[in-house]
């Protein structure tokens, strides 16, 4: 089980597994918790072979019982270890919705700092797999709207690879947000990336331009940065320069990095899966109104889901914010 | 009072009776043979004054010096008797109702005012005291505290054999938790991981308005055979059975034989909070039953009995009584506000960029007005 290192193409379920296993062997107080994610590797196989390696005493298959695996996760964090749980769907986390916002989100508040609670929460997320219901949803802004948790979503197998070793290392509860459509995507890993830069920083509070333009700032995370890639590929053949925006963390929200952008280019697209009511699209837009009404040529547009419950999988690329949708939001923003 | 059901008083392990007779009981008197009169006047003397305490809380919130207080009236013989089985090493999780327990744990009663007088979210160090922070969420800290004991376990202090290292977790909850999905899955994984822990249930008969037959159509305890957890049930007001099973649970805990379920019968004599009025729910001819059954007065009747409570210790414990309600409500009217600009403090451990710049803009906000400075506007 010796280390990998060196630069490799991966997918991004095979750099989240790295990176699990890269913190397991640097901290042995760093436990992953979940259902089937022992001998199976996770339905989605994220943690194949890390149980053989490790052991059940570090990789733990639990009771069918998500509130269960949040609640013991924070008395073992009170004890001094730092779990890694695996929610196994987006739409299964309800159970566990109290743990979260009454107790995980808050312990290091209401001790006055005395408590720190290092759990990581995974979360695979997202549509576009033809998958039934309650396995495609994005409940991200649920817990990005509460004090105390931090958000994060890696949208390419690179950031995976650090953003879950950032998190297990955050001394802060996380909810990491993994686009399950996009775990198959390849890309290059540095695996010998390291965790902060040469100031002592993670990143992990910051959003990046993975695409320099001059004409609309578009803005996503997760599952639709490739989408919103594609989208300025398609307008630079009509000769629109894009600049695409990866959020990369919904809390906190680097909205500084967004408003720097679109002082330059005047236009700002979000783009999400979850529905636009209340979304991270909606945060983004109240804020690059309040710092930069007057460089605006057009008003904060967004694409995303609608007001309705995921819908069935036949219907839901019609729902999903496909790149045409994009584009003509594009198109309604250039208008202006 | 002869019932079926949740709140059947047979099946009880009693060690004194409600006149203050000892029972002899084949298991658990050699556990409580120790005890000898100092200790038993100990227990009398926590049960007092954690109840003058209890009084001296009410009062204060009567006159708007708290905002709320949960009475632990009518529960100190469960809280005492089980509190004073711990050891030091032991860890506690309690509900918000165990000021008893917390007095066995060494923290200082006033500190528990703090959460109530809504100055603090917690009010003194968890670390200091293995006492962890009071949880008002009904049932949540049931898990916490399973948790914690699986941390315990791979920590290697469980079954080692060395009684200053072994150690248990306990977790306290109500009747009404009972019902919670929480507390059962606690049960369900402290079984599976076979967790040094005692859940120890203060069945008090009513959960706000609603009797305990709301909540189970059985005795509370026999729910733990189900899950695969030894269970017994105990007279809630018998301090000293209320000791001796604490002290098989956390024996079997600390010795690796894992969890234990503990029922406690006992009755909540106050309302549920001073936001309550049991007299819209509850027959004071009840009320009268189990003033009858007061735990206190049960201990006392054992020591007059056995001649161990002399008029010397009585009226240095009423001294002590008074001297601590005095210094309680000193305490509470010295706690002072607390600074405005703190409740952006420990939102989150490392920096955060959005608390940061929202704390920045209260402070300009503060200091724009007439005068300048925190809280200047009020």
């Amino acid at each position: 089980m010796s280390t990998t290192t060196g630069t490799q193409r991966i997918t991004l379920a095979k750099a989240i597994n790295l990176g699990l296993r890269r913190a397991l062997e640097s901290d042995p107080k760093v436990l992953l918790m979940g259902e089937d994610i022992g001998a199976l590797g996770g339905v989605f196989r994220v943690t194949d072979g890390l149980y053989k390696d490790f052991g059940s005493e570090r990789v733990v298959d639990t009771p069918l019982a998500e509130s269960g695996i949040i609640g013991t996760a924070i008395g073992l964090a009170l004890r001094g270890y730092r779990s890694v749980c695996e929610i196994q769907f987006d739409g299964f986390i309800y159970p566990a919705f109290d743990q979260i916002t009454t107790q995980l989100s808050r312990m290091h508040y209401r001790s006055q700092g005395r408590l720190s609670l290092p759990v990581v929460i995974r979360v695979p997320y997202g549509g576009g797999i033809g998958a039934i219901e309650h396995h495609s949803e994005s409940p991200e802004v649920l817990f990005a709207h509460t004090a105390g948790l931090r958000v994060v979503s890696p949208s390419t197998p690179a950031d995976a690879y650090v953003m879950i070793q950032q998190a297990v290392a955050s001394p802060d509860p996380v909810l990491f947000f993994e686009p399950k459509g996009r775990y198959w995507d390849k890309g290059d890993v540095d695996l010998d990336a390291p965790l902060v830069d040469s100031t002592g920083e993670t990143g992990l509070d910051r959003a990046v331009v993975v695409r320099p333009g001059t004409d609309l700032t578009l803005v996503g995370y997760g599952p639709t940065v490739g989408t919103c890639l594609k989208v300025a590929d398609a307008a630079a053949a009509e000769g629109t320069s894009i600049e695409v925006i990866d959020l990369r963390t919904l809390s906190p929200l680097d909205a500084v990095t967004v408003a720097a952008s679109v002082r330059r280019t005047g236009r700002c697209v979000v783009v999400h899966e979850a529905p636009v009511l209340y979304g991270t699209g909606a945060e983004v837009a109240a804020r690059i109104t309040e710092e930069c009404f007057y460089h605006l040529q057009a008003p904060v547009l967004r694409v995303g889901g609608f007001h309705i419950p995921y819908p069935v999988s036949k219907l839901e690329h019609e729902y999903l914010p496909s790149l045409d949708r994009i584009l003509d939001a594009v198109d309604r923003s250039l208008a202006y | 009072m002869s019932q079926t059901g949740p709140l059947t008083d047979s099946g009880l392990v009693q060690l004194l009776t409600p006149a203050g007779v000892r029972v002899e009981h084949p298991d658990y008197s050699p556990r409580i043979a120790h005890l000898d009169a100092d200790a038993l006047r100990g227990m009398y003397r926590d049960m007092v004054l954690v109840r003058r305490f209890d009084n001296e809380a009410t009062a204060l919130q009567r006159q708007g010096e708290l905002g709320l207080w949960a009475q632990s009236l009518g529960q100190e013989a469960a809280q005492i008797g089980s509190g004073r089985a711990l050891a030091p090493q032991d860890y506690v999780f309690p509900s918000y109702r165990e000021h008893g327990v917390a007095h066995t744990r060494g923290v200082d009663l006033a500190n528990l005012l703090r959460l109530f007088r809504g100055i603090d979210h917690g009010g003194w160090n968890p670390a200091d005291h293995n006492f962890h922070l009071y949880t008002l969420v009904i049932g949540s800290h049931t898990l916490h505290a399973t948790g914690y004991a699986m941390g315990v376990q791979r920590d290697g202090l469980v079954g080692t054999g060395d009684p200053e290292r072994d150690m248990a977790v306990v977790a306290y909850f109500g009747d009404g938790a009972t019902s919670q999905g929480d507390v059962n899955e606690a049960l369900v994984f402290s079984a599976v991981n076979n967790a040094g822990l005692v859940l120890f249930c203060q069945n008090n008969q009513w959960a706000i308005s609603e009797s305990t037959t709301r909540q189970s159509r059985a005795p509370l305890a026999d729910r733990g055979p189900g899950f695969g957890v030894p269970s017994v049930r105990v007279d809630g007001n018998d301090v000293l059975a209320c000791y001796a099973v604490t002290a098989e649970a956390l024996e079997r805990a600390r010795s690796g034989g894992g969890p234990t379920l503990i029922e406690a019968f006992t009755y909540r004599m106050g309302a549920h909070t001073t936001s309550d009025d049991p007299s819209r729910y509850r027959s004071s001819a009840e009320e009268e039953y189990w003033r009858q059954r007061d735990p206190i007065d049960r201990l006392r009747a054992l020591l007059v009995a056995e001649g161990e409570l002399s008029p010397e210790f009585e009226t240095e414990l009423d001294a002590d009584s008074d001297a601590l309600g005095e210094r309680i409500r000193a305490a509470v009217h010295a706690m002072g506000r607390p600074a405005t600009s703190s409740m952006f403090d420990h939102v989150y451990a490392g920096p955060n960029a959005i608390v940061d710049a929202e704390r920045a803009w209260f402070q300009e906000y503060e200091a724009s007005f007439l005068g300048g400075g925190e809280g200047a506007h009020r």
